[in-house]
């Protein structure tokens, strides 16, 4: 047996310690100690009706434990077998005692539609996928309702695109539909550029068959007979798994001609992306597949109109994608009450930076950031002060603690200065300086940008350069004016999605955490200790002791001082890698 | 496996595949067989799950015991990968995170011989669209 006791820093702070401490010397005077373990686990998301303690493996739950009713908990349930019924968590709603976690919401903040067989089945087997209802959506949109019908299952289901903008798939579908054409084609952007996102990737490794499924239904209700999926060559098992779940599907006779026995056609194909960020864009995309430059060009024409060879051509991103078997098989009501006004279902987000559980996760539209980060993730590592969370990627914000408690959703997050983007979720700490996160980002902009309009590669290198200037304690205040009017021109002046918002880091954090700004222009300060120019490391006289550690670990010989005598660090020579100070046991060396 | 030519074939397939994995998962005698499955989506994959899974068959096969190990895709605990869930003969599935060949050791042993529950378990988090 287990006794789990939640260590999160809300439980501690209600003396969850102390009560550890009495349930373990309850055990001993019952001789149980080597019978029943007392394990601290992470937070449980579950922190207002703290201290919690679980009991496994009946999975009882109890909730505002205080450490006087240890005694209880161990000669009640563990000596008798009886709960403690007045420590078990009352459901608000229906009123009734719940002793089990399993069957309580709170717990799950989570619902898993995108990744519902995610860890699940074997993704190399597509009997796995089938028994799983695979494949039972695509033979009912056409064996049993018209393109129309299923483009308005689609529309009113409300799935906007998880690609970044959001646009509504179903009237995505329906403008391919009326665009007049021999051919028609269905992409799925399986590019994934933004840094530290690997939703998609998730989802093609773990579930590659309803991506094909849901294409085939696309191709039904778009006429199109063709499918091709962009991928990056940097994902071998997702292209692997790919490989074979399509080969799978068309020896059942899933994909390939006559589909059902319906006279339906529909076949996809794999297309390998080098890995350019800009080649996500979905104009981009169809030229680099087309085998041009990957650049994008002016939209309208939209794909919907002219896209592949010029062909009427949807393009949807992955986890769009795996959301429409489960709205055909469920239904667009069953979807649309899950989510908020305007931003229906769910969204995956890699959850990444410092906090404690890192992963994928996917969470109903409206959910609040506090939750995602707090709840699901764990807190922030180190027991360190949140500081920000970087969503959409290079396209994206740095929002803070005032914006923890908004719903995330499409709307929402636009208008807190970030947006949705593709999923990922960058948790950062105190330690982290938001003038070098700008500085980051827009280095990886000047990187990808295609370099096909000026506002995009002379604007972003200009920007680049500025946050460099002030990084390094050149900057001044003009230098601030200039980051802000440059911003506005580069958004107003690209030619596509890329330009258009690689800006958002810049501002966002100006908008948030101006004083930074400030300081490091006007005193030259990082605030958070991370610009290397701005930093000194010293010796403090009083606590060195002579010890020669920080002499004999600096890689640059930097450091003189007899043994038993005050060290000295020559400033002139350092590099502020840090060493010293990592390695210094008596507090002597100081970051100025 | 011949082709699904209508509606109907698919959903006797599914009939079919189920009862098929039915029998794997649980095998003719239901009492105990234990079923294993590794995560193995490339964060697994890079934190050794190959190995992980290369563990389990042989040593659960040296050991005696009736298992089926299989893969699967990444369950979302990427901060504790490798991951792995063991489903016990009438039981919940449970799942482990960071295992290395010595968890492995320690899961084979207490949890899957004696039903023990160790450290390292993982809470599920989530509903699933059925729920
Ligand atoms: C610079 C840039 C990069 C993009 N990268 C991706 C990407 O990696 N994956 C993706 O699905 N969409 C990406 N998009 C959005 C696509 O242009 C397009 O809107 C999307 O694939 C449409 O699918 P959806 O409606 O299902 O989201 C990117 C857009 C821009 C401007």
């Amino acid at each position: 047996m287990q006794l789990l006791i939640c260590g999160g820093t809300g439980c501690r702070a209600s003396e969850s310690n102390v009560l550890k401490d009495n349930l373990e010397k309850e055990l001993k005077k019952r001789n149980l100690q080597d019978d029943v373990q007392v394990v601290e686990t992470g937070c449980f998301g579950f922190c207002e009706k703290g201290p919690i303690v679980k009991v496994l493996p009946d999975n009882t739950f109890y909730t505002e434990v205080t450490p006087e009713d240890a005694e209880r908990i161990v000669g009640e349930h563990l000596v008798k077998g009886r709960q403690v019924t007045d420590l078990l968590y009352t459901d608000p709603e229906k009123k009734e005692k719940i002793a089990d976690s399993k069957h309580m919401d709170f717990y799950k903040k989570q619902i898993r539609i995108a990744l519902r067989n995610c860890g699940f089945i074997d993704p190399e087997n597509i009997d796995d996928y089938i028994a799983r209802d695979g494949y039972q959506a695509l033979g009912k949109v056409i064996t049993e309702m018209t393109p129309e019908e299923a483009i308005n299952e689609i529309k009113e289901s409300g799935l906007r695109g998880r690609g970044g903008g959001g646009f509504p798939a179903g009237l995505k579908w329906e403008l391919t539909r009326k665009s007049q054409a021999d051919q028609k084609y269905v992409v799925c952007n399986a590019d994934e550029g933004d840094p530290g996102a690997f939703m998609d990737r998730s989802i093609l490794e773990g579930d590659a068959h309803s991506v094909l499924e849901a294409m085939a239904i696309c191709g039904y209700c778009t006429d199109a007979s063709k499918g091709l999926i962009y991928i990056r060559a940097e994902y071998p098992l997702a292209i692997n798994r790919l490989k074979k779940s399509i080969e799978q599907a068309r020896e059942y006779g899933l994909l390939g001609d006559n589909i059902f026995g319906t006279g339906f056609n529909f076949d996809v194909e794999l297309r390998y992306g080098a890995g350019a960020f800009v080649c996500g864009e979905e104009t981009a995309l169809i030229h680099s597949m087309e085998g041009e430059r990957g650049e994008p060009t002016v939209k309208p024409p939209y794909p919907s109109v002219s896209g592949y060879k010029g062909k009427p051509t949807t393009v949807n991103n992955v986890e769009t994608y795996a959301n429409v078997p489960v709205i055909i098989n469920k239904g667009a009501k069953w979807f649309a009450s899950i989510g908020t006004d305007n931003s229906k279902g769910t969204k995956v987000f890699a959850l990444a930076g410092k906090v404690n559980n890192v992963g994928l996760i996917e969470v109903p539209m409206g959910t609040t950031l506090r939750e995602v980060i707090f709840d699901i993730g764990g807190g922030v590592k180190d027991g360190k002060k949140f500081k920000s969370v970087q969503t959409g990627g290079p396209s994206g914000g740095c929002l803070t603690e005032k914006h923890l408690d908004t719903p995330i959703d499409y709307d929402n997050l636009i208008a807190s200065g970030s947006m949705m983007g593709s999923g990922g979720m960058i948790v950062m700490d105190e330690d982290d300086c938001m003038v070098s996160v700008a500085k980051y980002y827009l280095d990886f902009t000047v990187e990808e940008s295609c370099g096909k309009c000026s506002p995009c590669r002379i604007g972003n290198k200009r920007l680049y350069e500025i946050l460099d200037k002030i990084t390094k304690g050149e900057g001044t205040h003009e230098d601030l004016d200039k980051l802000r009017n440059l911003s506005n021109v580069i958004m107003d002046a690209s030619l596509c999605g890329l330009g258009q918002t690689s800006p958002n880091p810049v501002m966002s954090t100006m908008d948030n955490f101006w004083d930074e700004y400030i300081a490091h222009v006007e005193k030259q300060e990082c605030p958070a200790g991370q610009c290397k120019d701005l930093l000194r490391y010293e010796v403090v006289p009083e606590n060195c002791v002579g010890c020669t550690a920080c002499a004999r670990n600096c890689p640059v010989n930097c450091i003189s001082g007899e043994r038993k005598q005050v060290h000295e660090i020559d400033q002139s020579v350092c590099i502020k890698c840090g060493a010293c100070y990592e390695k210094c046991k008596f507090n002597a060396i100081r970051i100025v | 496996m011949g082709k699904v030519k209508s509606l109907d074939d698919l959903k006797k397939m599914k009939e079919e595949v189920q009862s098929r994995i039915n029998l794997r998962e649980k095998s003719d005698h239901p009492e105990n067989q234990v079923q294993v499955k590794v995560a193995m989506a490339t964060c697994g994959i890079a934190s050794g799950a190959k190995e992980i899974m290369d563990y389990f068959i042989n040593e659960l096969d040296k050991r005696n015991i009736d298992a089926i190990v299989t893969q699967t895709g990444c369950m979302g605990y990427c901060y504790a990968e490798p991951t792995v869930e063991i489903t016990l003969p009438g039981k919940e599935p449970v799942v482990f995170g960071y295992v290395d060949t010595k968890k492995a050791d320690e899961i084979i042993e207490e949890y899957i011989k004696k039903g023990e529950l160790i450290d390292g378990i993982i809470p599920v988090t989530y509903k699933t669209i059925d729920e």
